[in-house]
């Protein structure tokens, strides 16, 4: 009875093992199984006409079956771009005052406010957008700087979607921060260098990979937003020529066209290239900052 | 005060938050010899020595009272911005090295360029200077524009040193920078403050009592956050008057 139990015991502790590496397969499996089936599904059209063509062609014009994706790549482009450019240095900044200047129990506190930020549903980001940023952009910006604008433009999906990125950015850079030993600090500041001039040669130096890591994840996720941004940009089909025209990001292609007008030959099949085309870019961009990381970390 | 006395603390009192860390501390640290300052792990050692050069300042969590001079100037009076004067007179060693984030050569050059120092001759003549005195300049030579951190442990910390030295300081801090060294290395360490102490006045942190034993000119005995006894090295190891300190000495504690 006691020799039965035992073997028992171990037949569910294989049994187990196996359990668990299954999991591990399907999670592993997942991003390639998506990729493929991205693949086969955008076949159909890359058949008829070559990827180049496809990716750097203006016309879009699925009636007549030109399915030009350039103007959707570079608004995706431009708005995360300037996504980077705006909350990249709020966050660096705010990252480091919080770490270096403040009280312990500061940093403790802000901690689930910036969760708080990070868990708020996309949509409301673009109710916040269309309520208050597009007639921000509208009514001040663009005349401020001579121009018109609707307020739909790159700039306020830019705006909308740096206020998203930051507390992505954020908790990753004050992990960053944080990680930095305070010897490091007091080695630079004992030396005769100021604080500023600490934070600015050593700190930031120190930092670097992580900066470029929390910046590269921040671009994803910026990339492939959806909701929010296409509740903002204006959804025209053009290659922008301004940061307050309006444009039309990937995301916003498919969500706004998946499902509808169907009935066009290889419509769907072009829906499908263009979330190849997300699926790509997103999985270069983490992977050529992790390899940054890599890199860099070797050399400091 | 006597010629012969570098730094005076009067009446320190120190807290973290609401924990009180240094208790009243009245301490004289003698000029060109090497004071350690002795006591067991958590005592308050490494905050009074980081006091000295107000890197205190640099936790929003401490309050410090009191006053420390240093050649008859209140150094606790000196305002926020004229600080890195105060720490340019000191240089510190900490208990791991910790090199800056460049290379070798930009290490030692750091101090100097930012007190302005910039011509390249100047620079070079420096940096070969104190990796000599730091007996670091032969194993590195050929390779200053490598990253500090290729370097092993001991060599970093003679590297630190160096670079300490670059900013001529007058006082050298070090809070057991020995601690994470080999033997040989600990003993280059311990060789290099004995012949430096001509020059500078050093105050060493250190919970090793035959380190103490080996190189102390001056000691100072912690315990809890307060001073139990000061004295010359001969006084204290041989005829200490507290009975903390003859059950430290003893071993009973550590």
């Amino acid at each position: 009875m006691k020799r039965f139990f035992k073997i028992n015991r171990k037949i569910r502790n294989t049994f187990h093992k196996r359990w668990m590496l299954l999991s591990l397969i399907v999670v592993i499996a997942m991003p390639i199984v998506l990729g493929v089936g991205l693949y086969l599904k955008s076949a159909m059209l890359l058949e008829q006409t070559s990827l180049i063509k496809l990716l750097f062609s203006k016309e879009w014009k699925p009636m007549q079956g030109l399915f030009g994706l350039w103007p959707f790549i570079v608004s995706s482009l431009w708005v995360t771009i300037l996504a980077l450019l705006i909350a990249g240095p709020i966050c660096l900044l705010a990252a480091i005052y919080m770490t270096q200047y403040t009280k312990k129990y500061f940093l403790r506190m802000m901690h689930p406010v910036i969760d708080i930020l990070a868990g708020i549903p996309s949509v409301v980001y673009g109710v916040w957008g269309v309520i208050f940023v597009v007639p921000l952009v509208s009514n001040h910006l663009a005349p401020f700087f001579n121009t018109q604008s609707s307020g739909y433009s790159i700039l306020t999906g830019a705006i909308v979607l740096a206020v998203m990125i930051i507390p992505f950015i954020l908790n990753i850079l004050i992990e960053v921060f944080r990680n930095i030993p305070d010897q490091l600090t007091e080695a630079s500041l004992s030396l005769g260098a100021t604080h500023w001039e600490t934070v600015k040669h050593v700190l930031v130096r120190k930092a670097f990979p992580g900066i470029v890591s929390a910046f590269g994840l921040g671009i994803s996720r910026a990339f492939g937003e959806t909701i929010a941004v296409l509740m903002v940009v204006g959804n025209v089909t053009q290659i922008p020529k301004g940061i307050f025209q309006p444009g039309y990001p990937l995301p916003a292609l498919i969500a706004n066209n998946y499902g509808e007008m169907l009935s066009i030959p290889l419509y769907d099949s072009a829906l499908m290239l263009s979330a190849l085309v997300l699926f790509v870019v997103v999985l270069l961009f983490n992977f050529a900052s992790r390899m940054a990381i890599i890199k860099l970390e070797r050399h400091t | 005060m006597d010629n012969q006395t570098k730094i005076h603390i009067k009446n320190l009192n120190l807290h973290i938050g609401k924990q009180q860390i240094l208790k009243d501390i009245n301490v004289q640290i003698p000029k060109n010899k090497i004071t350690v300052i002795l006591g067991p792990s958590g005592c308050g050692k490494t905050t009074l020595l980081k006091s000295l050069n107000r890197l205190t300042d640099i936790y929003p969590d401490i309050k410090v009272e009191g006053s420390i001079e240093i050649d008859g100037q209140d150094i606790l009076k000196v305002k926020k911005r004229d600080v890195t004067d105060i720490r340019k007179k000191m240089g510190l060693l900490s208990q791991r090295p910790y090199p800056l984030p460049m290379s070798i050569y930009k290490n030692i050059t750091y101090g100097l360029k930012i007190s302005g120092r910039r011509r390249k001759r100047f620079l070079n003549k420096r940096v070969e200077h104190y990796l000599k005195q730091a007996s670091l300049w032969d194993e590195v030579k050929d390779r200053l524009k490598d990253p500090a951190s290729a370097l092993s442990i001991g060599q970093q910390q003679r590297l630190c040193l160096a670079r300490g030295l670059a900013v001529d300081p007058e006082i050298i801090l070090a809070d057991e920078p020995t601690s994470a060294l080999d033997p040989v290395s600990s003993q280059a360490i311990e060789e290099k403050f004995v012949e430096l102490k001509e020059r500078y006045t050093i105050v060493m942190v250190t919970h090793v009592l035959r380190q103490a034993r080996r190189i102390a000119d001056h000691v100072v005995f912690m315990y809890l956050g307060e001073v139990v006894e000061q004295g010359s090295a001969e006084e204290v190891f041989g005829n200490p008057k507290e009975e903390r300190t003859k059950a430290y000495l003893r071993g009973a504690f550590n």
